[in-house]
């Protein structure tokens, strides 16, 4: 092309792209902006999202399943058999305990969030939270213990602290009995 | 200025030199007041703008919706350690950020605020800051050489290339404002727009519009303007991503925080020499009598020029350095003097 219209050309593209640029990001000066607030505001999480891991002591059978399910092995179980008459009580779901889980520990460090552990597990006690904010300053920190039995306690005060929720229970029970017998006596003779 | 030393002579201070001491003491603290609140504005402005036209929401934390965050920085880089480079050349590393920043706060003597408030009412106001901002130049020049860094060396060259290509479009822009107007006396050059060629007054006045040659030199001006004031995209003493931070790298705390001022001053200076030489300086840009302070308009029109710096600098890539050379003498210098011959010959013929 000739240089003298090629100059001009030169100009003229310089205006007009200067031009086309200053109004896209006048445009965008206007568009809402997509910021999220983080701490403040939070993404919705999916549906099944796998964040952290939480299990239930209570409701715990200690079956080993999900430790052996763990592919890096990262859950830490210990049980202990307890005398034939002590008796751990229930779990939600009806089953009797039989062993005392005395150490439940999930290294959430190890952890890679497959959530195959949490399936096999028949009281259904052991699942991913939504909670994905839990860094620490310590790589010990990540290791959750799930035994909410104080330290240091023994099967037999755990099983006397059984006996002694069971007496209260059956008290409360004998007590609601004995009112709802005299309230069915009230309308009885009221009815009368 | 002058009002104030009649004042002080009033007040029984007999001694007209000492009333006028206390006189520019009073007015050289207004100015670098001004400069650092207009610095704060700025950057939040900044700040803003560039979030929003990159889609986000810019500072939102410290204060409502992060006002207080330039204040903020500001006490940080105020209480960081101020640091010398052992290798530095400690006089000149020293000097470099006083040099630069007086370049900026002298052409403030000339800088009219509004009409009537200003440092010293020069009948070559115009000239003289054309002059004294060249100062700059020779700060960075300083900052770069004495850092004993190669990256600041670097961006001490180019900014002396740059300053310098880039005077001379800016000189001939503001030379056609000069021609219309018949003065460099800033005054009689916004006086000279009040009314203009057909006698409408308001915005048919100003000198950008009163023909073809003032609006394109307008343009050139801005564009100039931009590059003497060291900002995207022609911030290539302080390219970020090749120089690290250019004649400034091996510069913190306060120090630091004059090139900061200065460059943000800069725009400032920028924005009211466009407004006073082609924008009508204080003159309403409506026609007729409408009562609002002058210096509203000159700061409304000063402020335009500033946000428009900031929109380029989110919009446009840095340029190379053969670019920003062809930029300025291959395309603005000669259009720059098209319009100087072009307005010569209108003036004379029409």
């Amino acid at each position: 092309m000739n240089p003298v219209i090629q100059y001009f050309k030169n100009i003229k593209d310089a205006v007009v792209t200067t031009g086309v640029g200053f109004g896209v990001t006048f445009r965008h000066l206007f568009t809402r902006s997509i910021t999220l607030q983080y701490p403040t505001e939070k993404w919705d999480l999916p549906e099944r999202s796998r964040m952290r891991l939480h299990m239930d002591w209570e409701d715990c059978i200690g079956c080993f399943k999900c430790a052996r399910a763990c592919p890096v092995d990262c859950i830490y179980i210990t049980t202990t058999k307890v005398p034939k008459d002590f008796d751990l009580g229930e779990t939600a779901n009806g089953t009797p305990k039989r062993l005392l889980v005395e150490q439940f520990d999930i290294d959430m460090s190890e952890c890679m969030y497959c959530a195959l552990c949490v399936s096999p597990c028949p009281e259904e006690c052991l699942y991913m939270t939504r909670e994905y904010e839990f860094s620490v300053y310590d790589r010990e920190e990540l290791i959750y213990d799930f035994v909410t039995m104080p330290e240091g306690l023994t099967e037999e005060a755990y099983v006397a602290i059984q006996e002694e929720k069971r007496a209260k229970a059956e008290a409360a029970r004998k007590k609601k009995e004995a009112r709802a017998e005299k309230e069915s006596k009230q309308t009885d003779t009221k009815g009368e | 200025m002058q009002g104030l030393t009649h004042f002080f002579q009033h007040i029984g201070i007999s001694s007209a030199f000492w009333s006028f001491f206390i006189a520019t003491i009073i007015y050289g603290v207004f100015v670098f007041t001004f400069l650092a609140l207009f610095a704060l504005v700025a950057v939040y402005l900044e700040r803003k703008v560039s979030g929003h036209m990159q889609d986000r929401l810019g500072p939102m934390r410290v204060g409502w919706h992060g006002l207080l965050q330039t204040v903020a920085d500001t006490l940080k880089l105020l209480a960081k350690e101020d640091i010398i480079p052992r290798n530095a050349d400690r006089l000149l590393f020293v000097l470099a950020p006083v040099v630069l920043f007086l370049g900026t706060y002298m052409v403030f003597a000339a800088l009219p605020f509004g009409p009537g408030i200003i440092g010293s009412d020069l009948n070559v106001g115009l000239f003289y800051i054309i002059a004294v901002s060249s100062l700059v130049v020779i700060g960075i020049i300083m900052a770069g050489y004495s850092s004993n860094n190669k990256w600041s060396l670097y961006g001490g060259m180019r900014s002396a290339a740059q300053i310098i290509s880039y005077e001379i479009p800016v000189g001939l822009s503001l030379i056609i404002g000069v021609m219309m107007s018949s003065s460099l006396h800033i005054g009689q050059m916004v006086q000279a727009q009040a009314t203009g060629l057909w006698g409408l007054g308001g915005i048919f006045g100003w000198n950008f519009i009163q023909n073809p040659f003032a609006f394109i030199a307008l343009f050139v001006y801005v564009v100039a303007g931009t590059a003497e004031a060291n900002r995207t995209p022609f911030d290539l003493p302080e390219a970020e991503s090749e120089l690290v931070a250019g004649a400034f790298t091996e510069y913190s705390g306060m120090r630091w925080a004059f090139f900061f001022l200065a460059e943000y001053a800069n725009m400032w200076v920028v924005g009211v020499l466009g407004a006073v030489v082609f924008l009508g300086g204080w003159n309403s840009p409506i026609p007729g009598d409408v009562y609002v302070p002058g210096f509203v308009w000159l700061f409304a029109k000063a402020f335009g020029i500033v946000f428009l710096q900031i929109w380029a600098r989110w919009t446009f890539p840095r340029l190379r350095v053969d670019q920003l050379m062809v930029t300025s003498w291959k395309y603005l210098t000669p259009i720059a003097f098209f319009n100087l011959v072009g307005v010569g010959f209108w003036l004379l013929l029409i």
